[in-house]
């Protein structure tokens, strides 16, 4: 049950979570060294998995000093709280903190990879919903696009928390685009020329998984929910 | 100075996610303008400060806005920090205040909705996930006086709301708070004892009759 030492920073996590990535790369930026325990999301949930998040029994967890913290934008704002001294992950002033949230917020609703919504359409090939869920989809990153403009990143010249939200779905996007038989780049230009940017950072760059692996993997869930 | 810049608050009376925020402001002793919003005739202002998601509360502050009820909650306790703070000061506090406030809002007040917007046969899942987020809510309360313990606090504000909508969520959702959640009933009590709470909350039964009103209106009988 509780292998884990009570001290030190472990991370529960699943190799193709982008929530259990946004925890990565905040780990990352700040240098933490930690333990990354992975958890079968098509099998068993461990013993530590249960009882670390009772509530939901989802990855990611990151267990500090034997504690359990869920819930990945909750982990990322956590480690920006108790590493303060390097890499600041959110701005100091409390709108632009404000701001952060609410577009993370944002990307947490409308942003989802398919295992972590049943009825998500846009993954089957045809069907009555697929239409009307690209379009929602083309409108969410027109969204992100407009959000962003011509910064670097989006709260400005700052990796942070928004980029953080949502960088670990650039390597979703080759498997989108096939679904959804569209090209991001013609669509979001300037979306797909910042996820380049923040690949070129480390702690992205070791972070996000190959997208052909990712596309593979979600053929493997279409055959396992059988989803045509 | 944050005292010196216009503040506004988009908001509709009904509104769980806006009382939350009147809470906000009245425990940090904060004096703005209320501004009351037709749900169905939204003001430019509404549409220009939250295009994104058009729905109220919104907290505009010297004419900028910040959206998303518990978005704005710790906007309110990071812009006025030398008073009744709202969060722990410690980062694993806040990190369990933010979880369980998450919760409130999947769990409690979206789960809420379904119990009146969906006809009763549709209600299954819905009640039964609701009835289950209380009682992990009471769970997590045990015997504290507060969600934070002895200091009223994130979870307490974004949970309370649901002393003034319980009495709808009871009658279409077919359940007695008291016996599902005693302990709750006991803490929503308790949290009316404050004045940032009794001032912030509507009458019960007003709530229920605009829900049976709109219930009508939209042909969910």
């Amino acid at each position: 049950m509780g292998e884990v030492d009570t001290k030190g920073v472990v991370l529960l996590d699943f190799w193709v979570s982008p929530f259990g990535q946004r925890c990565r790369i905040a780990l990352a930026e700040k240098g933490v060294e930690y333990e990354y325990r992975e958890e079968n999301l098509l099998g068993d949930k461990s013993p530590l998995l249960l009882e670390s998040n009772p509530v939901y029994k989802k990855v990611p967890v990151l267990i500090h000093d034997g504690k359990p913290v869920c819930e990945s934008l909750l982990i990322v704002q956590y480690i920006d709280e108790w590493w303060p001294h390097r890499a600041p992950l959110l701005p100091a002033d409390p709108y632009a903190r404000a701001h952060a949230r609410f577009w993370a917020d944002f990307i947490d609703k409308k942003v989802r990879p398919p295992y972590a919504d049943a009825s998500y359409v846009l993954w089957k090939l045809k069907g009555e919903g697929h239409s009307a869920a690209k379009e929602e989809f083309t409108g969410i990153l027109k969204l992100l696009e407009g959000e962003l403009g011509d910064k670097k990143y989006f709260a400005g010249d700052a990796f942070g928390f928004v980029d953080i939200a949502l960088v670990p779905f650039v390597c979703w996007f080759y498997t989108y685009e096939t679904y959804a038989g569209f090209s991001i780049e013609e669509l979001t230009p300037k979306l797909v020329a910042w996820g380049k940017r923040c690949m070129e950072r480390e702690s992205v760059a070791k972070t996000l998984s190959d997208p052909h692996k990712v596309f593979e993997f979600v053929g493997v869930l279409k055959k396992r929910f059988g989803v045509e | 100075m944050a005292e010196t810049k216009e503040l506004v608050l988009l908001n509709c009376w009904v509104s769980p996610y806006g009382m939350r925020c009147r809470i906000a402001l009245a425990e940090k002793r904060v004096e703005y303008e209320h501004k009351e919003e037709n749900v169905m005739e939204k003001s430019p202002l509404l549409l220009q400060s939250n295009p994104v998601h058009k729905k109220i509360p919104v907290l505009v502050h010297g004419g900028k806005p910040v959206c998303e009820s518990l978005v704005i909650v710790q906007y309110v306790d990071e812009a006025w920090p030398d008073r009744a703070p709202l969060l722990p000061v410690d980062a694993y506090g806040r990190a369990q205040a933010r979880f369980w406030a998450d919760f409130v809002d999947k769990k409690i007040f979206e789960c809420g909705t379904k119990l009146w917007k969906l006809k009763k046969e549709a209600q299954g899942e819905a009640k039964k996930e609701f009835t289950e987020g209380l009682k992990l809510l009471e769970d997590e309360l045990g015997e504290k006086k507060y969600f934070g313990g002895d200091a009223f606090g994130f979870v307490d504000i974004a949970l309370v709301p649901l002393m003034a909508w319980f009495r709808t969520y009871e009658s279409f959702g077919s359940f007695s708070a008291e016996t599902e959640a005693p302990k709750l009933v006991a803490w929503g009590k308790r949290c009316m004892e404050r004045e940032s709470v009794a001032m912030s909350l509507p009458d019960p039964a007003k709530v229920y009759e605009l829900v049976c009103y709109i219930r009508k209106a939209f042909g969910l009988e």
